[in-house]
């Protein structure tokens, strides 16, 4: 190692700006090392996936979705009892068992249990209509969960396709297909929605019969359909704004003049730049989706009987909510836990994916 | 100003034209008319009764007449009950009407109190509360905080008498109808006053040594606002929607109960009234409240 001496550095003069090295001691491995280690490289979504895993209540809520998920996907596979059915004891029809509170017996099962059977307990009781209602909690739940994704899902494959059209074309395209979007965003929705599956209800009645369409139910197709229709207007909007402003950059310019194609160019370059808004977009849209589905049902709009959705179970346990409390409250936290789950996790995306945010 | 707002009015008369229209194509294309249901009608007893109602005439004739008789304020009749639609629609919004405004004049003004007090102290635990309740209640669907404020307040703890149009008690249905707006108004309040407070001229309101009040009151609060009216169109739609559900939980026999009975009974001319005169209502309120956006704040580009 060199050493530093004195007599071999020029005189200093007053004033100067010169160091004056003999203040200084060269740095020790360990210290170079230290001075050398540099973050890891992290991608865009790498990086808000941290941010996100951060956020304890965002957290909490991927891990109650989570358990839900699980929950909704397994119970019905292994549980004893069925969503539409009475419950029976040796094989027979159980008419004693007509709104059991949780945990609760019927007569003939004490009889049964007496006898030395066992009987799986039901945990959530039963209805007025001897069936029991943990599952038909979890059913509702899983429509709830089903009609979120699902609508979601629509929303966003409707609204990309034709946000990004119209950005990326502009001109007379944009204002054309901006004006259509501006007339359906000024119609009511909910009113809308209404409307349309009362409508729906009646004209898919008949031309839906035979098909697999049917067993899914005209209401939930109808519902499937309305959202189709009228929920896409405002991801259209906000896609095609992204895009207008994304299309100015550089690299889009330098890609078209290395001859990529406009699909190219829209796949590669502008929507993975667009992809936070689109995430956070998405994450709300499940939600407020799950909302009007059961706001539907509540009015006698949803999902069809025997099939239940917590919307429905709700307004049907409004008959006898002072007798049987706990047949509201079940439904009524299922679908509060899962729209503030939805509502916390989009929070936290947003937090941790809009770039607009970062300080 | 005014080609914008001229604009806009034409663009408001657009918007309830098709409204109107696509209600009215919409159910005509449900299979079956009116009379089609009744089991002693002979086809030459219908055909008098479709002739008498206008019903044999081409669907585009029907919907001009139908137009012509909504100008004229003439709803036509309900199947259900034989009443003029129109007497159905005045009776029952004058309490939809008081609900909804109360709802709306509560939310707005708790809304507005209560973002403030979040913008203020923000990071402290006053703003943790009502960030963290306010998260809560626009995770509550309004049916559902209606029947839980129904059961817990009225029927378990007795204190609020069930509602009676003798006894009205619009306490109960008031919350659980501001309750989601509320929420919503105190979260875009405390975005936008957070925003406004870190503006240069409250700085210089500051420094020039204006009192703290006069600070938020005069120049945050005002400039906050702005934002806020924007918010008036979509919280009409939630209220008139919101107002259903509601009403059908506490047995109100407003306008929304009236409308979901409808929709129950399949009672069609009375839905199509219902979703016009509620629509008309959702586009005026998103008018105004973009005319008044635009005419408070003179930094808005008009286009």
């Amino acid at each position: 190692m060199r050493e530093f001496k004195d007599d071999l550095l020029p005189k200093k003069n007053l004033l100067s700006m010169q160091i004056d090295l003999s203040k200084f001691s060269p740095a020790t491995d360990e210290e170079k090392q230290q001075h050398e280690r540099m973050r890891e490289s992290t991608t865009f979504f790498r990086d808000g996936m941290r941010k996100l895993f951060k956020n304890p209540l965002a957290v909490m809520s991927l891990i109650i979705l989570f358990i839900l998920l699980v929950t909704i996907v397994v119970v019905p596979m292994v549980y004893p009892y069925s969503y539409s059915q009475m419950i029976e004891v040796d094989g027979k029809r159980d008419k004693t068992a007509k709104n059991l509170a949780p945990f609760q017996y019927s007569k003939n099962e004490q009889k049964a249990i007496d006898a030395g059977q066992k009987i799986f307990p039901h945990i959530f009781g039963t209805d007025e209509l001897c069936r029991d209602y943990f599952i038909r909690v979890v059913y509702g739940a899983r429509v709830s969960l089903l009609v979120g994704l699902f609508a979601s899902l629509i929303v966003l494959i409707i609204g990309l396709l034709y946000g990004s059209i119209s950005g990326y074309c502009g001109g007379k395209v944009d204002l054309f297909m901006m004006r259509v979007v501006d007339i359906i965003y000024s119609l009511p929705d909910t009113l809308m929605v209404i409307l349309l599956s009362v409508v729906l209800n009646q004209v898919l009645g008949d031309t839906l019969k035979g098909t697999i369409f049917a067993k899914i139910g005209n209401n939930m197709i109808s519902l499937f359909v309305v959202f189709g229709l009228l929920y896409w207007v405002s991801m259209a909007r906000l896609v095609r704004g992204q895009i207008l402003s994304i299309k100015t950059n550089e690299y889009v310019l330098a890609a078209r003049a290395l001859g990529a194609k406009s699909g190219r160019i829209i796949r590669k370059h502008i929507l993975p730049n667009c992809m936070s808004v689109i995430i956070i977009t998405v994450a709300l849209q499940i939600p407020s989706a799950i909302f009007t589905e059961s706001f539907l049902s509540f009015i006698g709009l949803g999902v069809q009987a025997p099939m239940p959705s917590l919307g429905s179970l709700a307004n049907a346990a409004r008959g006898g909510m002072q007798q049987y409390p706990w047949k509201m409250l079940f439904p009524a936290l299922s679908i509060c836990l899962i729209v503030l789950s939805f509502n916390l996790l989009g929070d936290g995306l947003r937090d941790a994916f809009d770039p607009k945010l970062r300080r | 100003m005014l080609k914008y707002v001229v604009k806009r009015v034409l663009l408001a008369v657009v918007t309830v034209l098709i409204i109107a229209a696509i209600t009215f194509f919409s159910m005509n294309a449900i299979p079956g008319g009116p009379f089609s249901k009744e089991k002693a009608t002979s086809p030459a007893v219908q055909a008098m009764l479709e002739k008498r109602f206008g019903l044999d005439k081409p669907v585009p004739e029907q919907f001009v007449n139908y137009l012509g008789n909504l100008l004229r304020g003439d709803f036509g009749i309900s199947l259900k009950t034989g009443r003029e639609i129109t007497t159905i629609i005045g009776e029952s919004f004058s309490i939809s009407a008081k609900l909804g405004g109360m709802a709306a004049i509560i939310a707005v003004i708790v809304g507005l109190i209560l973002g403030s007090i979040a913008a203020l102290c923000r990071g402290r635990w006053p703003d943790r509360l009502i960030i963290f309740m306010t998260t809560l209640f626009v995770s509550i669907p309004s049916f559902i905080l209606a029947t839980i404020l129904l059961l817990v307040f009225c029927l378990t703890l007795q204190w609020v008498g069930v509602w009676s149009p003798t006894n009205p008690n619009y306490v109960l249905p008031v919350i659980a109808l501001a309750l989601y707006p509320m929420s919503y108004i105190t979260r875009l309040t405390k975005t936008s006053m957070l925003d406004v407070l870190g503006q240069d001229y409250i700085r210089t309101a500051r420094a020039k040594g204006v009192r703290e009040s006069l600070v938020i009151f005069k120049h945050a609060l005002r400039n906050a606002l702005i934002p806020v009216i924007t918010y008036v169109g979509p919280m009409t739609a939630y209220i008139l929607t919101g107002s259903m559900v509601v009403e059908k939980v506490f047995t109100i026999g407003g306008l929304g109960t009236e409308f979901v009975g409808a929709i129950n009974n399949q009672d069609y001319p009375m839905i199509m009234a219902t979703t016009i005169f509620l629509a008309t209502l959702m586009v005026i309120a998103t008018l105004v409240s973009d005319l008044v956006y635009k005419a408070v704040d003179p930094r808005i580009k008009l286009d």
